[in-house]
């Protein structure tokens, strides 16, 4: 019995997504209930999972650590703000089916089973479980010819994505001759052929496509804005995280010993990643575009710890995608309170004195931008700190100086919004903002300003963390 | 007289590259690009019973059957999204899926 305690909160959110859909049908009207209750859910699991110790199960097809207890819960928040922020946005975009909160529960299902993989396999289902869940949420408002073609769009880079990642794994497969990541850690102690190295720059080609770094970024302005914005809060947060951390967790895990071949690479990423994040978000005049461009950005960031390959690097990024996680909600939040007269509005320039309207909104927004571009002392001042330290402390000077250049080149845009919001004359007459978005944005707020104070807990967490990833 | 296995993966990297080049060089349908998809997916479980049988291992055909499932399931999903879109565009050329760029 002690051995499934690990695996509750898969099969809670298995059984209880089932369960909610025999509900939702059975029912009339049965969003909010069905929304409520997946949140409930979502909040057992995310107990459960702190409260779970260390195993290996099903002979070695998962396995959980504080490592993937971390990651889950950042998973998990994410996807409880993302469906709170959907409760009151979908039912004023007439968008509010039941089944979107059970699509996001077998999505973090799909999340947590890649993360707590230990086998190509597993990691394969989870990936794929997670990405069909969010294909659909991407076409959810189904009358929209923009979050159609958002689905479209969504749905043929991710296939082709998932496409190269199985590639990879069948190539390393292939050359190594198992699918067992810890098998995988031993054969590659000895090195590795050319036939697995390409078989490696397929999956990092695969897992780079999900976490929308640079150059395979191509499809997230198009589906951030085109997907209802409840749908782009959820996928700023949860499914970045997700696949972040399986992209620490493959890297150090079973290619741990294969750092010559793919740090090159990872850096690249990160280059590229920062630059574009940096450049393209400048012309932007939608906010939603402008966030997309801001979170391949923000990627960039959070890949330059894995660069190193060290404890502290890892745990320099498991810090920043917290960090992320919080103020990316809350900025959503922000973005889905922008409504007039029934509408929602998403230009910039539709910003235009809030301040004088909505000091608190305008407040809010102005403490996730200040954030976003590292400006201290709030969180995301520090979550670059962290990432800069490491890697400069690491001998990647001239990663650590681009990586400078290019915040200070994004805060540009940050700062424009606030200019906006504080400076320039109008009148936005936002309608009034729902109760889950000003929580949402209140609670990010809170946490965005409050972890100057008390940032120790969350570094030891990931540092414990990162130590149990490597090993 | 037994196929050695070198014949097997360049079968199977033609595969990928057809499937690459369908979905980029592609500007009539997106049917084709759902194609090309599966042909990529193929060209994967081909890479995986080949390797199967070399090393004598069942892993590789057993991952080849969650391999297939997954791409029914993908399939019927993006076929899905595919009716809505055409529903809402009254077009699936590829030139058309251009309503959001920059």
């Amino acid at each position: 019995m002690t051995d499934f305690y690990p695996l509750l909160p898969a099969l809670f959110l298995g059984i209880g997504g089932m369960g909610l859909l025999l509900a939702g049908l059975a029912k009339a009207n049965a969003t909010q209930p069905v929304t409520l209750s997946a949140i409930t859910l979502l909040i057992a699991a995310a107990f459960l999972t702190v409260t779970a110790p260390d195993a290996v199960l099903f002979g070695g097809l998962l396995k959980t650590s504080l490592f993937t207890r971390y990651a889950d819960t950042l998973i998990y928040l994410g996807a409880i703000a993302a469906l709170i922020l959907s409760l009151d946005y979908n039912k004023r975009e007439g968008i509010a089916r039941f089944e979107y909160p059970i699509l996001v529960l077998f999505a973090v299902l799909g999340m947590i089973v890649m993360i707590s993989a230990a086998d190509m396999m597993s990691l394969y289902i989870g990936f794929e479980l997670q990405s069909l869940a969010l294909y659909i949420c991407a076409a959810l408002a189904r009358d929209s010819v923009r979050s159609t073609e958002a689905g479209l769009k969504y749905f043929v880079l991710g296939a082709l994505a998932s496409g190269l990642l199985l590639y990879g794994i069948s190539l390393v497969y292939g050359f190594a001759g198992t699918t067992n990541f810890a098998a995988l850690g031993g054969v590659f102690r000895q090195g590795a052929g050319l036939g697995t190295v390409v078989g490696v720059v397929f999956v990092l080609i695969g897992l780079a496509f999900k976490i929308s770094a640079a150059p395979f970024h191509m499809w997230a302005p198009d589906v951030y804005e085109g997907a209802p914005s409840s749908v782009t809060a959820l996928f700023a947060t949860a499914p970045k995280t997700a696949a972040l951390a399986l992209f620490l967790s493959v890297m150090a895990g079973p290619f741990a010993h294969l750092t010559g071949q793919w740090e090159m690479l990872i850096q690249i990423l990160a280059v590229l990643s920062m630059i574009i994040g940096a450049l393209a978000a400048i012309g932007q005049s939608n906010i939603k575009r402008l966030l997309a461009y801001s979170s391949v950005g923000h990627m960039g960031y959070a890949l330059m710890g894995l660069v190193t390959g060290t404890v502290a690097g890892i745990q320099a990024s498991l810090i920043y995608i917290a960090i992320y996680v919080v103020m990316s909600a809350g900025a959503f939040a922000c973005v889905i309170a922008m409504r007039r007269n029934g509408q929602a509005v998403e230009r910039i320039s539709d910003l235009a004195g809030l301040a004088g309207e909505h000091p608190g909104f305008a407040f809010a927004f102005a403490v996730f931008m200040w954030s976003m571009a590292g400006i201290p002392p709030l969180g995301g001042f520090f979550a670059k700190l962290v990432v800069f330290y490491t890697a400069f402390n690491a001998g990647y000077d001239a990663l650590t100086i681009i990586g400078i250049i290019t915040s200070v080149i994004g805060a540009f845009y940050y700062l424009r919004v606030i200019k906006v919001m504080y400076f320039d004359k109008g009148r936005p007459q936002f309608d009034k903002t729902s109760a889950g978005a000003g929580f949402v944005m209140a609670v990010g707020a809170f946490a965005v300003i409050v972890f100057v104070a008390v940032p120790g807990p969350l570094m030891a967490v990931a540092g414990a963390a990162a130590k149990a990833l490597m090993g | 007289m037994l196929i050695p296995l070198s014949h097997y993966l360049v079968v199977s990297a033609l595969l990928l590259v057809i499937g690459i080049f369908g979905i980029f060089m592609n500007r009539k349908n997106v049917i084709i690009i759902m194609m090309s998809i599966e042909l990529i997916l193929l060209a994967a479980n081909l890479n995986f019973v080949a390797f199967s049988g070399a090393l004598h291992d069942m892993v590789g055909q057993v991952f080849t059957m969650f391999v297939l499932t997954v791409a029914a399931a993908e399939s019927a999903i993006g076929l899905a999204i595919l009716v809505i879109y055409f529903r809402n565009r009254g077009s699936i050329e590829v030139e058309d899926v251009t309503l959001m760029k920059g």
